[in-house]
């Protein structure tokens, strides 16, 4: 490869790095004020292409053009302000991982409002009017539209740092991100300036969609892949950085450019395909700056944000009336077979109903009595998984010695990928556990020759006993009865106590001689490898695996599930799987806009009832009680 | 002998310098206080020695061993018990089975998987809750008790590894004077009976000068005075950081007849 080439890759990189900053700089902004991390973000990024290819296409001509990206900014920041009056305003004061969800379910819902506008075909908008030709740069084609842009991002940086630095609402700005109490204590009018800030950071989202019209078609896809960048850009850079956010865009556009431009190298023994490694890179990127720097490039450690999440209840063994509907439901479940003679259906619903459960009740080992919100528990999923598969595939490993291997394969991820997670907490955790989760995705996704990409794994049948439909369930059902028992267990010896010691007080834990990190570490990587035989059970039931099966959809999913049910509660995440995977098998299978009901499901989740389910009864019996 | 040996410990924030070439020792079985104006440097001077924060320079030695850079789990497994100055419990758990946490950490139980807790050293934790009067809310959730009650748990949770010194910033802190005496007593009562050596910070002169045995006297960073009740209460340096020299309003006085 020559030096030109280098270069020109990396120029390629600061266009890239332009619109990087675009989708980050506005999240940014927004966590830095109201520290709410909209997830919605990327979506408001995406309707920022469609609408900028509306104005373009039926307007058309240069107003069309640059005045639609201009019109686009104002709509999508006045949008912005809607969602932050209407939604969360009332969720400022939840904990932050209603917050997440609350926006999650935002994404959901504009992403089927938009298939319901424009329809599912990408679209493509017209090239720009007035910089439709390219120069010459280093004996290569460059498109002036890619020199606009490499000029706008560091323009647009400007301005926000001479309005940060300069005007009134620039100081209220820093000084709320500084300490947003204090703020309000002066006097400021902290509902105007959150109205303010998240349509500001609302339009630089809809700007950096619109940008993107002539370059890119509007897609679906676009917004979790967009926040999945803003993610890491922000993460990298700092939270609240507006220049960090400019570096971090810089980086890891830079990053991506240079894998690109490496190509394939040979390393003698084995060739590696760089530019293949592109949706690997900016994860490494994150990590590593995130285990250096846990605050980011340019960020600093943020207040505690004070929850008023109600206190959790000591926890008590079963009474003897729970132990008795356990047994019940064992029972039933064991005669599900003789039911489901007339519909075999239930019995494929009996399985993922059962295989969620183990999930989620894996993940709310570490989100309730561990405090540690992962937004990653599908990488453990998947790592189970892919491991049986592909000892099926590459080795003819028999079905025991495949689903033996799951969770220890599993049990290994969560081990390496725990002992950096422990390490932050909060919202920072939360995004490297789920930038873990995406490195396990694209490694999959993009190691084609060993796990056939994105096709996946096919052929992983059940063996005899256990390839009848009937005998599988059993098995299915023995091994997440072991393994919600086992961890119930694991919750009342003393780990257990240990791990809620280390969440309810970090600092006295330390005191009485606790290890907090470690228990942490041991008590993710438990987690992972009870997860990793779900995963295996999953791969076995279906015969298959994909990379959109372990995506960061399944880990969204998990939270769900967890929250439905009651996060203070052990019998939550049960009560939750169970609901959401029946209603995922049935209503949501119903309709083409399953999205917007699943997003409507978690927004009354969050808004009405966050204590979930079990919660809700357990509230309602005990008025009963004290009533009666 | 003595039990806890401060040499010449300093820590600075920045261009302040927090506690300057501090040096004092404990001796077996006693009662010291350390007191001075907000902003002496006590509670740096405290969070060292149970290592939450790292000095910049001097050493911290307990029973001849170096605590200097040690983690507070390692000191507390040394033998150190402490309570904070804002306290708080395992608020998810009962006030029992917060006692019984630090026993089942002392007995180096914390990695067993299978046995259930509640029943573990149940009964040692409510021998512990009956020393400080507590053993009837013992199956009450932690977060229920009032302040002064969560300042009596967390004494019974500071004794469960049998300490030989007990750090206590500011025990008494957002306490009524009736139950501030109470539990100063309780402790003074508890120390003698077992031999603890105790290090505590107090705001309240009522309570030093009653109870303790040897006062040391912070101010500015610097130690300035140690002695006995009586020293402290005629020690001109103490008095001027307390009181003031009256030289601010020397001359409005002096204007004024």
């Amino acid at each position: 490869m020559t030096l030109s080439a280098f270069l020109f890759q990396a120029l390629n990189g600061l266009s890239a790095a332009s619109g990087l900053f675009f989708i980050a700089v506005g999240l940014s902004l927004i966590f830095g004020v109201t520290r709410i991390v909209n997830i919605a973000h990327g979506s408001l990024y995406m309707l920022g292409t469609y609408i900028a290819y509306s104005f373009a296409t039926k307007i058309g001509g240069a107003i069309g053009f640059w005045g639609g990206i201009v019109a686009t900014a104002i709509l999508v920041g006045v949008f912005g302000a809607l969602i932050e009056i209407v939604l969360l305003r009332r969720i400022y004061r939840s904990p932050e991982l209603f917050q997440l969800l609350a926006t999650f379910a935002l994404v959901l819902v504009i992403n089927d409002a938009t298939l319901w506008i424009w329809g599912s075909e990408d679209l493509l908008g017209p090239r720009a009017p007035g910089l439709r030709d390219a120069v010459e740069v280093l004996d290569r084609r460059l498109p002036t539209y890619d020199l606009f842009l490499i000029v706008i991002g560091p323009a647009v940086l400007l301005v926000l740092h001479l309005g940060l630095a300069r005007t009134r609402f620039g100081r209220l700005v820093r000084a709320a991100t500084q300490d947003r109490e204090m703020v309000g204590a002066l006097g400021v009018n902290q509902a105007m300036l959150f109205t303010a800030v998240f349509a500001l950071g609302s339009a630089l989202a809809g700007l950096g969609g619109a940008l993107q019209v002539a370059r890119e078609p509007a897609n679906l896809a676009t917004d979790l892949v967009a926040i999945g960048d803003a993610f890491v850009v922000v993460v990298v850079g700092g939270m609240g950085s507006i220049t960090g956010a400019y570096l971090a865009a810089v980086i890891i556009a830079e990053v991506k450019a240079i894998c690109i431009a490496v190509g394939v190298v040979d390393f003698g023994y084995f060739t590696v395909n760089f530019s293949k490694l592109t949706l690997v890179a900016e994860f490494l990127v994150m990590a590593v700056v995130l285990i250096a720097r846990p605050y980011g490039l340019l960020g600093r450690a943020q207040g505690q944000v004070r929850s008023i999440a109600e206190p959790e209840d000591p926890i008590r063994p079963a009474t003897p009336a729970l132990k008795m509907l356990a047994a019940v439901a064992f029972a039933l479940l064991l005669g599900l077979p003789l039911l489901a003679q007339s519909s075999p259906y239930m019995l494929i619903l009996g399985i993922d109903v059962l295989i969620a459960v183990l999930f989620a009740t894996s993940l709310h080992f570490i989100m309730g009595p561990g405090g540690m919100h992962s937004f990653g528990h599908a990488a453990y999923f998947g790592l189970g998984a892919y491991g049986a598969a592909l000892l099926v595939k590459w080795l003819a490993a028999p079905m025991g010695l495949a689903l033996a291997a799951a969770p220890l394969v599993a049990l290994a991820g969560a081990l390496l990928f725990g002992w950096f997670a422990v390490r932050l907490s909060g919202v920072y955790l939360a995004m490297l556990t789920l930038a873990f989760a995406q490195i396990v995705w694209a490694a999959v996704f993009q190691w084609e020759y060993l796990t056939g990409g994105s096709n996946g794994v096919v052929g992983v049948w059940p063996t005899a006993p256990f390839d009848t439909r009937v005998s599988y369930y059993l098995l299915t059902l023995t091994l997440a009865a072991i393994g919600v028992l086992m961890l119930r267990r694991f919750l009342f010896a003393p780990f257990g106590y240990a791990m809620r010691a280390g969440r309810d007080s970090a600092l006295r834990a330390e005191a009485i001689g606790i290890d907090v990190k470690r228990v942490h570490w041991l008590g993710f990587a438990i987690a992972g490898g009870v997860c990793g035989v779900a995963g295996g059970l999953f791969a076995f039931a279906k015969g298959s695996i994909s990379p959109e099966t372990i995506g960061v959809g399944r880990s969204i999913d998990g939270l769900v599930m967890v929250l439905l049910g009651g996060i203070q509660t052990l019998t939550g995440p049960i009560v939750g799987a169970s609901v959401f995977a029946t209603l995922q098998d049935t209503v949501m299978r119903q309709t083409e806009y399953w999205r917007a009901l699943l997003g409507g499901i978690i927004l009354l989740l969050v808004l009405a009832f966050p204590g979930g389910i079990v919660g809700a009864l357990e509230k309602f019996f005990s008025r009963w009680k004290t009533a009666s | 002998m003595s039990d806890l040996s401060i040499r010449a410990l300093s820590k600075a924030f920045g261009g302040v310098r927090a506690v300057n070439e501090v040096s004092f020792e404990v001796k077996r079985g006693e009662f010291l206080a350390m007191i001075g104006p907000n902003g002496a440097g006590k509670s740096t001077c405290f969070n060292m020695i149970n290592g939450q924060l790292a000095p910049d320079s001097g050493s911290i030695w307990f029973e001849q061993k170096n605590l200097t850079g040690l983690a507070p789990r390692e000191i507390w497994r040394l033998g150190v018990g402490r309570t904070f100055q804002v306290a708080s419990t395992f608020g998810s758990m009962t006030v029992g089975e917060n006692v019984q946490m630090a026993l089942l950490s002392h007995a180096n139980e914390i990695y067993r998987y299978w046995r259930p807790a509640a029943a573990m050293h149940r009964e040692r934790a409510l021998a512990l809750l009956d020393q400080v009067g507590m053993r009837e809310a013992a199956d009450r959730p932690s977060r229920e008790l009032a302040y002064g009650d969560v300042k009596r748990v967390e004494l019974a949770i500071a004794l469960a590894n049998d300490p030989r010194l007990l750090l206590m910033d500011e025990p008494t802190a957002g306490m009524a004077p009736r139950e501030r005496n109470d539990l100063i007593a309780l402790v003074k009562r508890l120390v003698v009976e077992q031999g603890i050596s105790v290090l505590f910070t107090e705001h309240s002169m009522d309570v030093v000068f009653a109870f303790a045995d040897r006062i040391i006297v912070l101010a500015r960073g610097r130690l300035i005075a140690d002695g006995n009740a009586a020293e402290i209460r005629d020690h001109p340096q103490v008095r001027e950081v307390y009181f003031g020299t009256g030289k601010t309003f020397a001359r409005a006085a002096g204007a004024a007849s």
